[in-house]
């Protein structure tokens, strides 16, 4: 079955969705929190009359609007691509995926991109009341596009509130409601929006700090300081909490994934957490029942991790090798088996689909297997499972070790987010505390570290999404469909082609971007005028 | 409410919604029309910068459109999306790359230390302009002439060529509705010039480059909608679906269909009287509401010719049972019930923008305004 996958056209599709993905999430997060941030600055303002506060408004508004361009200009391509280079994808959840998009485009694109002009166009053109108004609408807007693609993106993680129909040989949504609040959506959302805020407040913490490194604007940072970091500390609470409710739901859904984020290869009671770790040998390839992890160092936390999945220090933790070789005490199903299982989901929908015009009889009967409840939990479940199928015992194994993520980047992703996730509370606590004091000024290095932190932010931030997205792996749907049938039958050349198309336009957008950037910023509030 | 519509029903509502936004997509592609013209109508930096900035605030619109129109389609034909992305690659990357670039364009164009300087971002502009409507045009065209591509049991699609969709642009037929659009688009986006700049020079200038690009619109757009009529067309049998060619089928469609037909002859009489009144009178400045609305008259029932009337909407020459039709392409039953009930949410988008489209145009752009320091330039 894997010999006849073009791999290369796998690859350079995968490379691509990451280029332009990661590409877009560069700029996302801080239009989700910049946003906020100018709604508060330009309340106050509205609320005191105080031209100080309009110019600080007007500051970071327009970062906002440079921010926010080149946002829309990425966020497009995503779009694009999930029919340009995942068309079978784009069929086989098209019904549920596709609906998120829409509704997206119809709530909350529109939303934004209308009162962003109002935002951008409306000052003395329209009252004071109704420009804050529309500087609210377009944050909201923003945090509702968030929304509807993180929905569809938490269904590809857990997919929830569909059914298989094989006429179509596509998943249909049964429940609108099941796939919109399953747990996975309501925490990527909160966790994905929160960072987005988090990073909006170091970025603007930091640009401040950078003024009053310079002695420059002093009111004019001070008072950014102490909107950011307010926000900042409440944004960092809930980051920390939805990401321990994300890991906890991913234990349950997705273990293989938690396994890997913590490169656990045999499972335990009483787990201990790596709080953490340096691998000496990296555990990933090639994969089998002997490898173990190596790590030079590492410090732990004992029983936390047990405590971090189940609520509960004794429970027990299943290890990747638990996953894949199966694990009879502690009823986890063989990766062997389910492959079995898959495959054989996979020929029934095959046999139904040539008894179409020959056998009306075995058509209605394997028909019915698919409205069966016991054979769709018991056997459909696996259908990705399938594709990975072997007549050989020996390969089968080999196969089973296949469905395995890349484990050291899903464990140091995950330890940089959640470490510098630490940094990021202290920092803001600190410098609140500072600028109360009427202290910050002289804390030459308190001001360093907020500035240095800023490319940690994103750092952080993308660290998320390579957790999320590399941990998920082979599967673009959880189970159902793997990475390599996910996509359209073209020539990898042509991929090949717009991947490095992306990469030049990408990297001349990035640079001009932060030369425009650094130069708005260097004008600072008055003097940036308004061209 | 909609749950109890038939599934037939529901993709009929569907594809009115998707030819609707397809319609306002085209009106709005007066931004890529205008962008095509900034240098021929502005003839000093001033001049321009007006241009540039009586288009910025409204190119969010067309681009928003776009998105939706492309998330709406892909909601409601999902086989649609999967076909012709997967298989069309070259012509949808190609329209791709010309909206990233408008896309940075105004915001960067007149920002100190922007790297790439002026001249790039307009030439940007430029190919936006050019690539996106005359690619989206024959994109389109498509529906009526076909595809090379098979779809299998699963509905997996294949492309039959390694063009992978640049074959459409060799056609002649699709050609002469991508440049009927790329006209119409130039026209649309001289009427907006005239509507929204006060500027003698520059109304001067775009009323009598009306003249030049009115013409060769309607010469190809005539061509198009004539041949259209002649030709073969894509029908298929209610009763078996299956599909075959059938001689005058766009024409027996329009007249199967007196309302299309109503509302196409409008639309094409809307058109031509915002352009010739524009032309003729210097007082007409809202020629842009009448060719605009008679595009979305005229564009909304092209797309119905297409879809109904059991009419495959994107067809394949290759292997013509593979083609899809709104009925074999389309979402569930449910997955359409749900998103009606969202599309009840447009009548409300539809009336803010309208609002906040007329607080901000309420006066119309001068040279005073582009020295004022309190708003924001491009
Ligand atoms: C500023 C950025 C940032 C910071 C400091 C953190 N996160 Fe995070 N994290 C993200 C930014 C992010 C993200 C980019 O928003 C992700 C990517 C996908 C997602 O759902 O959110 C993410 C994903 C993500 C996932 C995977 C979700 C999935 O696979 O669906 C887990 C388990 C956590 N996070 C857990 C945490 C914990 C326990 C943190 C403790 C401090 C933490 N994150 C801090
Ligand atoms: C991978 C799938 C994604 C797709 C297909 C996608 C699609 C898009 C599109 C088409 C736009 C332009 C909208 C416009 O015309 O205004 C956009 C912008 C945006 N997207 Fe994405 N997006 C993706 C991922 C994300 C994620 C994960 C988030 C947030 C969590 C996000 C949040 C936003 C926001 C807030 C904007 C507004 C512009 C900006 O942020 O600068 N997107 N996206
Ligand atoms: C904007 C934030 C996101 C980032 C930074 C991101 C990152 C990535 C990365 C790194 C990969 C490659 C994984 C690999 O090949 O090993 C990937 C793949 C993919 N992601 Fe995301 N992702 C984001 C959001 C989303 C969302 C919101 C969706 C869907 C709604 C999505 C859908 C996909 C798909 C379909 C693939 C391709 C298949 C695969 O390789 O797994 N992504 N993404």
């Amino acid at each position: 079955m894997l010999e006849n996958i073009d791999l290369t056209l796998v690859n350079w599709s995968r490379a691509q969705f990451a280029l332009t993905a990661m590409f877009h999430w560069l700029f996302v997060p801080l239009t989700l929190g910049l946003g906020f941030i100018v709604a508060f600055m330009e309340s106050i303002y509205v609320r005191t009359g105080d031209l100080e506060w309009k110019r600080i408004t007007k500051f970071w508004m327009k970062l906002f609007g440079i921010n926010f361009a080149i946002g829309v200009a990425t966020g497009i391509i995503l779009e694009f691509e999930f029919g340009t280079n995942w068309s079978n994808y784009s069929w086989f959840v098209g019904d549920i995926f596709g609906a998120p998009l829409a509704i997206e485009g119809i709530m909350a694109f529109f939303l934004e991109s209308t009162f962003i002009a109002v935002m951008f166009f409306g000052w003395g053109k329209v009252s004071k009341k109704f420009h804050l108004v529309a500087t609210w609408l377009t944050a909201i807007g923003a945090n509702l596009s968030a929304l509807w693609i993180l929905v569809a993106n938490a269904w590809m993680q857990n997919p929830v509130g569909m059914k298989f129909n094989p006429e179509t040989a596509r998943n249909e949504m049964v429940n609108f409601w099941d796939v919109f609040l399953s747990e996975t959506a309501v925490n990527k959302f909160l966790h994905t929006t929160t960072s987005g805020y988090v990073l909006a407040s170091i970025f603007v913490v930091g640009i401040s700090s950078w003024f009053l490194l310079k002695k420059r604007h002093i009111l004019f940072a001070k008072r950014s300081i102490v909107i950011a970091s307010v926000f900042g500390i409440i944004s960092s609470a809930m980051l920390i909490g939805t990401g321990d409710g994300s890991a906890r739901e991913i234990a349950r859904n997705q273990p293989m994934k938690f396994a890997a984020m913590e490169s656990l290869m045999e499972g335990q009671t009483q787990a201990p957490l790596i709080a953490v770790g340096l691998f000496g040998k990296a555990p990933d390839d090639p994969l089998n029942k002997d490898s173990e992890s190596d790590f030079l160092v590492k410090i732990e936390i004992p029983n936390m991790l047990s405590y971090m999945a189940f609520l509960k220090v004794d429970a027990f933790v299943p290890g990747i090798k638990d996953l894949v070789l199966g694990n009879e005490v502690r009823n986890i199903m063989s990766y062997k088996e389910k492959i079995r299982r898959g495959y054989e989901a996979q020929q029934t929908l095959k046999a139904f689909k040539e008894s179409k015009n020959s056998d009306p009889e075995e058509y209605a009967r394997l028909k019915a297997k698919f409205n069966d409840k016991e054979w769709v939990d018991n056997y459909f479940r696996y259908f990705g499972y399938g594709n990975y199928y072997d007549p050989d015992p020996e390969q089968l194994e080999l196969n089973a070790f296949k469905i395995v993520p890349p484990i050291s980047m899903s464990f140091y992703a995950f330890h940089i987010m959640v470490g510098l996730g630490m940094h990021f509370l202290l920092l803001f606590v600190v410098l609140l505390w500072l600028t109360a004091r009427n202290k910050i000024e002289d804390k030459k290095v308190v001001l360093y570290t907020a500035l240095w932190t800023i490319p940690l932010a994103y750092v952080a931030s993308q660290a998320g999404w390579i957790v999320a997205e590399v941990g998920r792996q082979p599967w673009v749907i959880q189970d159902l469909m793997p990475t390599m049938s996910a996509v359209s039958k073209i020539d990898s050349t042509s991929v090949m082609i717009t991947f490095w198309l992306f990469t030049i336009t990408f990297v001349g957008l990035a640079i001009a971007e932060v030369k425009i950037m650094t130069k708005q910023i260097k004008n600072g509030p008055k003097e940036g005028g308004d061209k | 409410m909609f749950g109890e519509l038939s599934h037939l029903a529901l993709q009929q509502y569907w594809w009115v919604i998707v030819s609707l936004l397809g319609a306002l997509l085209v009106f709005l592609m007066f931004v890529q029309g205008g962008q095509t013209l900034i240098y021929t109508i502005g003839k000093t930096d001033l001049q321009r910068t007006m241009l540039v900035n009586t288009l910025g605030r409204k190119w969010e619109f067309t681009f928003t459109t776009l998105v939706t129109f492309g998330g709406a389609f892909f909601a409601s034909f999902p086989l649609f999306y999967s076909t012709s992305f997967g298989g069309a690659y070259w012509v949808w990357i190609i329209i791709l790359f010309a909206f990233v670039l408008q896309a940075v364009s105004y915001e960067f164009r007149t920002r100190p230390n922007n790297f790439f300087g002026a001249k790039t971002f307009e030439t940007f502009l430029f190919i936006n302009g050019l690539i996106g409507t005359i690619f989206i045009g024959t994109a389109v065209a498509t529906f009526f002439t076909g595809s090379a591509f098979s779809v299998n049991d699963m509905n997996q699609s294949q492309w039959e060529l390694t063009t992978h969709g640049l074959e459409a642009a060799f056609n002649l037929h699709n050609l002469s509705l991508g440049l009927a659009v790329f006209f119409l688009a130039r026209v649309l986006g001289l009427l907006y010039f005239i509507n929204s700049v006060q500027h003698e020079e520059i109304e001067k200038r775009a009323r009598k480059h009306l003249l030049y690009n009115g013409i060769p619109f309607v010469v190809f757009f005539l061509t198009f909608l004539i041949w259209l009529l002649l030709r073969d067309g894509f029908a298929v049998n209610p009763q078996t679906q299956e599909v075959f060619m059938e001689p005058y089928k766009y024409f027996h469609n329009l007249i199967a269909m007196p309302v299309v037909l109503i509302m196409l002859v409008i639309g094409v009489i809307a058109v031509l009287f915002g352009l010739i009144a524009s032309i003729l009178t210097n007082k007409c400045t809202r020629g842009i509401w009448s060719a605009g609305g008679g595009t979305v008259l005229t564009v909304l029932s092209l797309l119905m010719l297409a879809g109904f009337n059991n009419t495959a909407f994107y067809p394949s020459t290759y292997d013509l049972q593979s083609s899809l039709t709104i009925q074999n392409s389309s979402s569930s039953h449910f997955t359409l019930t749900a998103m009606s009930y969202v599309s009840l949410l447009v009548p409300f988008v539809l009336a803010y923008i309208v609002y906040v489209w007329r607080a901000i145009n309420n006066k119309p752009i001068d040279e005073d305004e582009m020295s004022s320091d309190d708003l924001h330039v491009y």
